[in-house]
């Protein structure tokens, strides 16, 4: 039987000591610093100019340097995302801008326009440069092109699979980057002006509305106006554009395997709890399956753990294939985080058990709360015991951002997450 | 003055013959695999035979190599580029760096015109271009007339193209979302007519009297304004402005409104380039002519000519 000869021939593998870096969205100085404590190598931010997210709490020179100190003293990087489409006006100040990143010590910036690739590499010739996906690099020969333009990282659009991934792998020497989690343009990304022509907002210059999550009615071609026949009948679904959001923990091996070097988790928007989440699963999946790749498993807690920060159904997106009308959202929107964030844990009393909690929605005795930490710390409890913080017994904690203790019936540490049923 | 070439994409012999016939002074043409939202696909013999209609009347032909390729399309691109070359196509429409990547290496000497749309937004981009060989930007439809007044200025010898007439595409999608929502609607037997044929367009629920016609084809999805631009009031400041190409987007268009699109602006053109008077004389008739043409749900505008954008 030669199948079975094969598996008994096959070497084993060692721990692959190469590991992809795990890169996340942060939104805020908080978010990086959970990111890095659940395990991210690497995060993400925007200043206050030139970034795609305008309404995300972009981030002063001040608190990139110290976001960024914390990270390297924790061993992990940060990039800026400089990312729009740049206009005339647009180029006042960048080089300084450049400049002003490597001071504070920045480890890369992501950008897509080739206007701001210039301006850096004058700004700031140390700097490295990362493409970004807004650049719509689908193939390895364009790869090439910005490797020979110097640049360090190319993050591929979404719409490349497996497959186009190994072989651009496979002809260009360059780090590649790769979404592998969060919300998708349904768009080549850059490619749509949506909002330009629907609300007179940029979508390349941070002022995307999202109407593609907006309900539309298709038709068929009136022959006189106001006459108009719709494609869909009585009760279907209006026509929709919406993704399901992108979800690739079921499949780690292949990630890894594929040789992606930078895992990019989507969401500069998206909540500390989201962010802790999300990194603590992609972060076990990685170290799990490198550790010893002939015995991985799937553990069902990390998918579990995904769904409770989900906002959507998930989908592999471009990965395996086009995607169909199964990954797409029609009808009613989905709000699937059941989730909210409670409370952030700041301090841990081992001998009593107290745990010194700040809160950030409101809780009361007798509520059934999780409390997860980086790594596969996990519990479930009610709420017996609360104190404020003048030591007053109290029931419930209204405020938000008030401290109070709270009995626990594990130990837990600073940084840990404690979230409860919405 | 020296004019402004009148340019249109023509999809088979016939729109070729018709569209030189009503007054462009260039044909761009192109083949699917290659091109995006060409109003045809067309082969090598049949681009020869353009190509040799074009040169007869000592006009010019272009060819559209604006996709955004994947590693498949890649395979034979550069044959594809070398009997372009071949026919006599005066340049190359691009997008994607692999195309002027191999445009350079196969075809050194052909002329090449950076027309990614969208993303055409600033001189600075289209200098960093511009110091990768080419000759022409075409800029993107959403910048305004000081905007593009201003990279007109800053490109020194760039030559710049804009468009003066027609639909633009505002959303470019690799997915398939029109099949995509009739399998949805479990409609499978009319999957067939979900290309440009069909005429479908969306309205989002909350606008009326807004529709932005959609279609699919080999490349994914694409959606279109909603508005038709048109420039003709504004023209003399083009011209005066050097620009050097003037784009007519005869996409979804019958070949009768893009013959007639032609004509008004051949002779604008015309018109301005002999006399200021003369221009402005005719310019109630020409619009004239056009509104009599133009589809009653599409109104004719200045699109993002003299549009404020927030960010």
């Amino acid at each position: 039987m030669p199948e079975v000869l094969e598996e008994k021939t096959a070497p084993k593998r060692g721990p692959i000591l190469k590991k992809p870096e795990v890169l996340a969205p942060a939104g805020s100085l908080e978010k990086l610093k959970i990111a890095v404590h659940y395990g991210a190598d690497a995060v993400y931010i925007g200043g206050q100019q030139f970034s795609l997210r305008a309404n995300a709490d972009n981030y002063s020179y001040e608190e990139m340097k110290e976001g960024t100190d914390f990270a390297h003293a924790h061993g992990a990087k940060v990039y800026v995302a400089a990312n729009i489409i740049a206009h005339n006006e647009d180029m006042q100040g960048v080089e300084e801008f450049f400049a002003k990143l490597y001071e504070v010590g920045i480890d890369a910036v992501i950008v897509a326009d080739p206007a701001l690739i210039e301006a850096c590499k004058k700004g700031a010739p140390k700097l490295e440069i990362h493409l970004s996906t807004q650049a719509s690099t689908t193939n390895w020969q364009s790869v090439q092109f910005w490797k020979d333009e110097g640049i360090a990282r190319v993050v591929l659009a979404r719409e490349v699979s497996f497959e186009e991934i190994r072989k651009i792998k496979e002809k260009v020497d360059v780090e590649i980057e790769q979404f592998i989690h969060g919300a998708m343009c349904p768009a080549y990304s850059g490619r749509c002006v949506l909002s330009n022509h629907m609300t007179a907002r940029d979508s390349n210059r941070g002022g995307c509305c999202h109407s593609c999550r907006w309900s539309y009615d298709m038709y068929e071609n009136p022959e006189e106006a106001n006459q108009h026949a719709t494609v869909s009948g009585e009760g279907d679904n209006p026509f929709s554009f919406s993704s399901k959001d992108l979800s690739m923990i079921e499949h780690i091996p292949e990630i890894v395997e594929s040789g992606i070097d930078s895992l990019k988790i989507e969401g500069r928007m998206k909540s500390v709890h989201y962010v802790a989440t999300v990194v603590n699963a992609y972060r076990q999946a990685i170290d799990a399956y490198c550790a010893d790749p002939d015995h991985y498993q799937l553990d069902p807690h990390w998918v579990e753990e995904i769904h409770k920060a989900a906002h959507r159904s998930t989908t592999t997106g471009f990965f395996y294939d086009i995607p169909g009308p199964e990954d797409h959202l029609y009808g009613e929107a989905e709000s699937l985080a059941e989730y909210d964030f409670a409370g952030l844990v700041l301090d841990y009393d081992a001998d009593n058990r107290i745990a010194t909690i700040q809160q950030r929605t409101h809780f009361k005795l007798g509520q059934e709360v999780e409390f997860f930490g980086p790594g596969n710390r996990f519990f479930r409890q009610a709420i017996q015991e609360m104190w404020n913080d003048e030591g007053q017994e109290i029931e419930k904690a209204p405020h938000p951002l008030m401290v109070v203790k709270m009995r626990v019936e594990q130990p837990v540490s600073a940084w840990d997450i404690m979230r409860k049923h919405k | 003055m020296r004019k402004p070439e009148l340019l249109i994409a023509a999809g088979n012999l016939t729109e070729v013959k018709q569209y030189l016939e009503a007054g462009a002074d260039a044909i761009t043409v192109g083949t699917e695999r290659y091109g995006l939202r060409l109003p045809g696909t067309m082969t090598l013999e049949e681009m020869q035979q353009a190509a040799d209609l074009v040169h007869a009347g000592g006009k010019k032909l272009y060819a559209s190599v604006n996709g955004l390729l994947h590693n498949n399309e890649l395979e034979g691109l550069e044959e594809y580029l070398a009997q372009l070359h071949e026919m006599g196509v005066d340049a190359i429409e691009y997008a994607d760096p692999a195309v002027l990547m191999t445009a350079k290496h196969t075809i050194p000497n052909m002329p090449l015109h950076w027309n990614a749309e969208i993303i055409a937004t600033s001189f600075h981009t289209i200098g960093y271009w511009a110091t990768k060989g080419i000759q022409r930007a075409v800029l993107s439809r959403e910048l305004n007339m000081d905007e593009i007044m201003q990279i007109k200025e800053e490109a020194c010898d760039l030559e710049i193209e804009v468009q003066v007439h027609g639909m633009s595409c505002i959303f470019h999608s690799k997915r398939p979302l029109v099949s995509s929502y009739f399998h949805h609607l479990g409609k499978n037997a009319v999957i067939e007519g979900k290309g440009k044929e069909r005429g479908l367009y969306l309205k989002e629920e909350k606008r009326e009297d807004i529709f932005y016609p959609v279609y699919e084809d080999a490349c994914g999805t694409h959606i279109m304004s909603a508005e038709d631009v048109c420039i003709l009031d504004n023209l003399d400041e083009l011209m005066e402005a050097g620009i050097h190409s003037f784009r007519v987007e005869g996409l979804l268009k019958s070949m009768e409104y893009n013959e007639t699109v032609l004509r008004v602006y051949r002779e604008a053109i015309d018109a301005y380039a002999k006399d200021a008077d003369l221009f402005f004389d005719q310019l109630d008739t020409w619009k004239e002519r056009l509104e009599e043409k133009q589809d009653p749900k599409r109104p004719l505008t200045t699109g993002f000519y003299y549009k404020e954008l927030v960010f």
